[in-house]
């Protein structure tokens, strides 16, 4: 079993409640699925996915994440994002960030904690976020081993396939 | 110990005496909707093998019939789904067309006390039937279809209790515009209807409140499964058992809220959320609306169809407005026909489209330019939501939109009828 994550990475920093149409909007799911995650934040943020390097670490306020059950945590983890350090992060999105491998981490205080451009460093197996910027800390929660299993393989899909539970994908559906 | 009705529900799935908030629980699924928008772009992987055919019902509703051959593929997909694992509950493009959430409530799909598990945001709808469910996401969804199984974290339950009864023309959407505006978001937090209020709602109220929980954010919204909920589901299930979940007697609440009926007022959601944001109709009839819209898992009911016949009954739609309604399911339509709503809702000049989610979430039948204004009731009124970023949509009860609509600026329907 491999290691959980530590990462130690710039930021980008958004508010609260932020949602997944936001993200992922309704218009850009039409294109093909390897094109959509360059349009995340297009509305309210336009050509911030230029400027993410891999690896990033996004900071969020309240409820990120709040909306549908669109694959808008999969965009995501597509441009790089290494973690989502949140405030809070809304039920349905936290679950689709274990199961497409992003790691989500509910933090309160990190809005206050982090100015968007800070290296911070975020570590899976004491779930502390440390602002290496200023020095400052704070505990994140932590969430069990169980769901720590899917994102150690890079999320639900790459588990199941070890597993040898799924099909190939279909191509006319690709 | 005692528990809340959530609680009870997830520590049966569970197989477990008790749950207690901050626990994380895996429960068995009895029931998984899978929807077109699985298929697309192969979002729930195919398992090689189901856990069980008769637990799983496929409906097409997002956008069908389809629009493109990317959705045609996507709904062929679905087709070929259902036949390879034997699963005979298939709601395709015919009579039995309609929203998964509508179609859930319409045949009795959702049994009082168990866990139902659906990709999409909405499923907290069958809530309204006492099941613990939630959206789940299309990769969790390819998980239960292989396992029949999921997990989720315990929160803390807030209970409202409803009292006295709704004005007329006023709806359960009012209800969830009050309850966002007074406490704001319940993210983490199940919530739970009971009271006189709550027993004395339609099944379609019901779900519209229960509904409408996806936007203030609750893991789960349920009501208590009383006599009007039991005979809906026995009559669709003819010698089906169930165990619908009460809370204890003592059992913990976060927090007990009772909300007298009798006093809300028809608000309106103000554009981007629902969440601290809506406003009595009677500030907003300033605002010009290009488009209304009734329809969605929320409002696309036989009781908002009713609604809105009887509002425009008399009048017509005004210059320069379109008014569009999307019925929750093609039964639903059929009963409305049958009734004589359509044909009122036409004469007075609206339009009536099959049943699909369509402009609800900006596929089809009624997306928004830029600039335009929208009032709609419907689930969500996010940016671009309907359609262009540009768009500004209210979010209002079917009476205030059928008001608007005959009017074109937002308009308190007690001034109408």
């Amino acid at each position: 079993m491999s290691s959980n994550l530590r990462v130690e990475a710039r930021t980008w920093k958004f508010g609260d409640h932020i949602n997944t149409d936001l993200i992922l909007p309704g218009p850009v799911m039409l294109l093909p699925f390897d094109e959509q995650p360059k349009y995340a934040f297009q509305a309210s943020r336009p050509g911030w996915v230029n400027l993410v390097r891999s690896g990033d670490i996004l900071i969020g306020g309240h409820n990120f994440g709040t909306g549908s059950g669109r694959p808008a945590a999969r965009s995501l983890k597509v441009l790089g994002i290494s973690c989502i350090v949140a405030e809070s992060i809304n039920g349905l999105f936290f679950r689709n960030c274990i199961n497409y491998g992003l790691y989500p981490l509910e933090c309160p205080g990190i809005a206050n904690m982090v100015t968007e451009g800070d290296i911070i460093a975020v570590d899976y197996d004491t779930f502390e976020v440390r602002n290496v910027s200023t020095g400052d800390a704070l505990p994140g929660k932590r969430f069990p081993d169980m769901l720590l299993d899917i994102l150690r393989a890079e999320g639900i899909y790459p588990l199941m396939e070890s597993r040898d539970m799924l099909e190939p994908p279909n191509p006319e559906t690709a | 110990m005692a528990m809340t009705m959530v609680e009870k529900i997830l520590a049966r799935g569970a197989g477990l005496k008790s749950v207690a908030p901050g626990d994380i629980v895996t429960v068995e699924v009895a029931t998984a909707v899978v929807i077109d928008q699985n298929f697309m772009h192969n979002r729930m992987r195919e398992p090689k093998r189901v856990w069980d055919p008769d637990k799983i019902v496929i409906m097409l509703d997002h956008i069908a019939p389809a629009d493109s051959p990317m959705r045609a593929a996507m709904h062929k997909a679905a087709r070929r789904f259902a036949d390879k694992h034997g699963i005979r509950k298939f709601h395709d493009v015919g009579s039995d067309l309609g929203i998964c959430h509508q179609l859930v409530a319409d045949h009795g799909y959702a049994l009082p006390g168990t866990v139902l598990a659906c990709v999409d945001s909405h499923t907290c709808s069958a809530g309204a039937f006492n099941c613990a469910a939630r959206g789940l996401g299309h990769p969790e969804m390819s998980y239960i279809c292989a396992t029949g199984q999921t997990w989720f974290p315990v929160g803390e339950t807030v209970r409202y209790e409803l009292r006295g009864a709704l004005s007329p023309l006023l709806n359960a959407k009012d209800i969830i515009l009050q309850i966002a505006n007074q406490w704001g978001n319940h993210a983490t937090l199940n919530v739970e209807f009971a009271g006189d209020g709550a027993r004395g709602m339609s099944m379609d109220a019901r779900r519209t409140l229960a509904t409408m929980c996806a936007e203030i954010s609750t893991e789960f919204a349920v009501f208590e499964a009383d006599e009007i909920c039991e005979l809906h589901v026995r009559e669709r299930n003819p010698g089906v058992e169930f165990e619908a979940q009460f809370a204890d007697p003592h059992a913990r609440y976060l927090d007990v809220r009772t909300i007298d009926l009798d006093t809300i007022e028809p608000l309106v959601a103000y554009p981007d959320t629902v969440v601290e944001n809506a406003h009595p109709v009677s500030d907003a009839t300033s605002v010009g609306i290009d488009q209304a819209f009734i329809g969605s898992c929320a409002n696309g009911t036989l009781d908002d169809f009713e609604m809105a016949a009887k509002v425009v009954r008399g009048h017509k739609v005004a210059k320069g407005t379109r008014f569009i309604l999307t019925p929750g399911s093609q039964s639903i339509l059929l009963e409305a026909i049958r009734r004589g709503y359509v044909a009122t809702l036409m004469e007075a000049g609206a339009v009536v489209t099959n049943s699909t989610c369509g402009a609800c979430c900006g596929y089809s039948n009624g997306v928004l330019g830029p600039g335009e204004t929208c009032i709609t009731a419907s689930t969500r009124n996010f940016k671009g939501r309907m359609g262009s970023p540009e768009a500004e949509i209210y979010l209002a009860s079917p009476a205030t939109v059928a008001a608007s609509a005959i009017t074109g600026t937002i308009t308190d329907p007690r001034e109408l009828v």
